[in-house]
């Protein structure tokens, strides 16, 4: 657990190191009201690389998250079209992404086909969904209401709920992980599926419940995502499911299952953050960022690698009293 | 007759075991030698060191009276040594061609894989066995007698002199075993030297040539079938001096806990029925692969029985998972603790609470202290060297993550403990405190079950012995009655001597 807390520090101090490097030649980038406005910007990837670390702590993964956030974010603005309440339209958008996961969840436990060919699948079903629920037309600014495209940017005690949001998250994860039953048995699935079984937890239905948590964060940020940016179509968040892996790698998950924690994956997530909201700022070009991105993961990967060697065999006396 | 093979004085040992100890072996051209022995005699430790795998520590290898070593498997396969392993390493996504010829394939004069003679060479060979396999088929298609054939034809495709035959007919039909058993006739009147392995006394009459048997890593006697009864090969496998020391035990058996009746599973067992008492230690005593863990592995929820009743204190249970197993009181320790007991990346703590978590939490809520009080509780009854009970379990030494892999289960307060295999792998210190640990148990009144594939162990520990073969109670053993004979031959299915 040492070593946990130590990768984390080690992250968080890379995060700040960033920050510093960027204020030496851009000081207004440190101001409070942007730091908030880089979390902000970074939320949706904080909401979701929480998800897919739960998802990825059972040993599974998750591809369908961005699909799924865009199924969930249209589906929202079709039913801000049709007159449904704001209230009901946030409670049927998270059922709507945690029926999704489900789906993911039932084929992986059930038919115990490998998560990374259920979702793949999924995911390219679910962007499906979309042009069929709207033959690819998009649903802009306009055809929205205020109400629904205020509520991510109505700003509490300086934050936007957008943030809270997130912030909520956070918190409610953090405790789900270390301090319930079934926090204990997503890290007992993802280090020993066979031990697992053993010790009476069903291995499958905890993988689905992981999938379902992943799908409800990312029906809920599909909501906040088309409120947010005023737009719903089939290609919003293409690709983000990279990011959210990625967040998730470089947040310390490790990618076998059974090690990782929501605060390595919000550090992950807000890294990618900073990277991409202070490179365009300190005028390095977009091709730069990209690269920058992708040699975080290569050295996170390396840096996890390292930390986590199997130590030899403890024969020597001396150092089993030690 | 000079030996195609001979090994002298051949010693082998892992850290706190003595593996083989100045062993002997001789094989002949055109015969077929059964090497027998109890589980634990050595008996597959000196196939890998035929086979290359091990390099053994004294002794000599002798093939056609010039010495020799082998550095690796590949410099034993190029001198004519060759085994057919009990589980045989083939691969299925590939043909029954390119399965024969992988490694060694002949070429063309470009160096490419020449298919064409690939495909003709396999087809020769599998002839020379009487096998009429497509060589284009895909491996995985095929039964596993007929991937016995593969391999049998891949031995050859070396030349091999020297066959090593590892407990082929243990996945085997009846059908398919008489198929083998003329095969091996084939393989005879080839003039191949053939090591015949197996626990099953009426297949080693019926091929053998000669015998050698090993007990507990050390060679006994070897000589011609035709000179030997059943009843002697059965006193060298078991005849030994009991110089190990068990517990002394309370026999302070109490009223029934566990009652089996007509438990059956569709492929695995049979008609199990079986009664457990409180404070008793009951044995399960069996060949490898007689359906013992397969018992155990459902009682425990893990698969699912066809019919028969369980009842615990006389209240009929229905075991559907592991989670209702563990409501019920039972609870088991598996064989290989390694992949099925404990996981290495949480800490200590948390490997013991994991089956408790119920009791430790409060309202959905998992309650540390409570937990690391639990955690503390049974890991110094079992004398647990930790550091600190947050540490991953990965970095204990072996014998420490089994003590927490057993204060695990004794944390749930279980009724009924199973043991498979126990003292499997561990040296004879570990051995004994866990003897020592079995005796507590059951003074305590746990009623405990030991699947033991060890006649001394089994003998030292029980009050009682079921003996299983073929899926099936053979036999039930106690008093006077528990001598190693009377296991071994039920075990084997020899009939009791007169």
């Amino acid at each position: 657990m040492t070593l946990l807390k130590n990768r984390e520090a080690v992250l968080a101090f890379a995060i700040l190191l960033l920050v510093a490097l960027v204020a030496t030649r851009f000081p207004a980038f440190v101001r409070p009201a942007n730091l908030v406005n880089v979390f902000n910007d970074t939320s949706p990837l904080i909401l979701l690389a929480i998800g897919q670390m739960i998802v990825i702590l059972t040993k599974c993964i998750d591809l369908s998250v961005a699909a799924n956030l865009a199924l969930c974010g249209m589906i929202a603005a079709l039913m801000n079209g049709a007159g449904v309440p704001l209230p009901l339209i946030l409670a049927l958008a998270i059922t709507l992404g945690a029926a999704l996961g489900a789906i993911n969840g039932l084929l992986v436990w059930k038919l115990g086909i490998p998560s990374i060919v259920v979702t793949l699948g999924t995911m390219t079903i679910f962007r499906g969904t979309i042009f069929l629920l709207t033959n690819g037309a998009w649903v802009n600014s306009h055809q929205m209401t205020d109400g629904f495209k205020a509520l991510p940017r109505a700003v509490f005690a300086g934050l936007p709920v957008m943030s809270w949001v997130a912030l909520a998250a956070i918190a409610l994860f953090t405790v789900l992980l270390t301090r319930t039953p079934l926090g204990r048995s997503f890290y007992a699935v993802g280090g020993n599926p066979h031990a697992a079984v053993y010790t009476g937890i069903n291995v499958g239905r905890t993988q689905c419940t992981a999938f379902i948590i992943s799908g409800a964060l990312a029906g809920l940020t599909g909501y906040l995502w088309v409120a947010r940016y005023a737009v719903a179509y089939v290609d919003i968040a293409d690709g983000f499911e990279l990011s959210v892996v990625a967040a998730c790698v470089i947040g310390g998950v490790a990618i076998a299952g059974g090690a990782g924690s929501v605060a390595g994956a919000v550090l992950g997530a807000l890294f990618l953050g900073v990277i991409n909201n202070a490179l365009p700022v300190v005028g390095i070009s977009p091709f730069w960022q990209m690269a920058i991105s992708g040699s975080a993961i290569v050295l996170a990967v390396a840096f996890n690698a390292a930390q986590n060697r199997q130590p030899g065999r403890i024969i020597l006396k001396s150092v089993e009293a030690r | 007759m000079k030996p195609v093979l001979s090994l002298r004085g051949i010693s082998k040992s892992f850290p706190g075991v003595k593996a083989l100890q100045g062993v002997q072996l001789d094989l002949f051209a055109g015969q077929v030698t059964a090497l027998i022995g109890e589980n634990g005699a050595g008996k597959s430790t000196i196939v890998k060191v035929l086979t290359g795998i091990y390099q053994p520590e004294e002794g000599t290898i002798e093939i056609d009276g010039t010495p020799i070593r082998f550095a690796s498997a590949q410099e034993a396969s190029r001198v004519g040594v060759t085994a057919i392993h009990q589980e045989t390493v083939l691969f299925d996504e590939l043909t029954v061609a390119e399965n024969i010829w992988l490694g060694h394939a002949p070429r063309t004069r470009w160096g490419l894989i020449d298919r064409r003679a690939m495909r003709a060479g396999a087809q020769r060979l599998l002839s020379s066995i009487g096998a009429t396999l497509n060589p284009d088929l895909r491996l995985g298609d095929l039964g596993i007698a007929s991937k016995h054939l593969v391999a049998i034809a891949r031995a050859l495709s070396t030349d091999a002199r020297v066959v090593i035959l590892d407990e082929p007919t243990a996945a085997l039909s009846h059908k398919e075993i008489h198929e083998l058993y003329d095969l091996i006739e084939t393989l005879k009147s080839q003039g191949k030297a053939i090591l015949f392995i197996s626990h099953k006394f009426d297949e080693v009459f019926r091929i053998a040539d000669r015998y050698t048997v090993f007990r507990d890593g050390q060679f006994v006697g070897d000589g011609a079938m035709a000179d030997v009864t059943e009843g002697q090969l059965v006193q060298l496998m078991v005849g030994r001096s009991v110089d190990q020391i068990y517990p002394a035990r309370s026999h302070n058996i109490g009223p029934p806990v566990l009652t089996v009746a007509g438990y059956s599973h569709p492929t695995e067992f049979a008609d199990i029925g079986f009664t457990l008492h409180q404070g008793e230690i009951l044995g399960f005593y069996g060949l490898v692969g007689a359906g013992r863990s397969e018992v155990m592995q459902a009682l425990f929820g893990i698969t699912t029985p066809s019919k028969g009743a369980v009842r615990i204190d006389d209240q009929v249970r229905v075991i559907r998972s592991t989670h209702q197993a563990i409501a019920a009181g039972i609870v088991y320790v598996p064989e290989d603790r390694g992949t099925q007991g404990a996981i290495r990346g949480l800490p200590i703590f948390q490997n013991i609470t994991l089956p408790s978590l119920a009791t430790t939490s409060r309202a959905g809520f998992l309650r540390l202290a409570e937990e690391f009080r639990l955690a503390r509780a049974y890991t110094q009854r079992l004398d647990l060297r930790a550091s600190s009970l947050d540490q991953e379990l990965g970095l204990l030494s072996g014998g420490n993550q089994q003590k927490v892999v057993i204060a695990k289960w004794l944390a749930t307060k279980p009724r009924v403990i199973i043991l498979d295999e126990p003292t499997k792998g561990i040296d004879i210190g570990s051995k004994a405190a866990v003897h020592e640990f079995m005796a507590e148990l059951a003074a305590e009144g746990l009623a405990v079950i030991m699947v033991s594939s060890e006649i001394p162990e089994v003998l030292g520990m029980s009050d009682r012995v079921i003996v299983m073969r073929e899926g099936r109670i053979i036999d039930e053993v106690s008093g006077p009655r528990m001598t190693p004979e009377t296991l071994v031959r039920a075990a084997a299915g020899i009939a009791e001597a007169a």
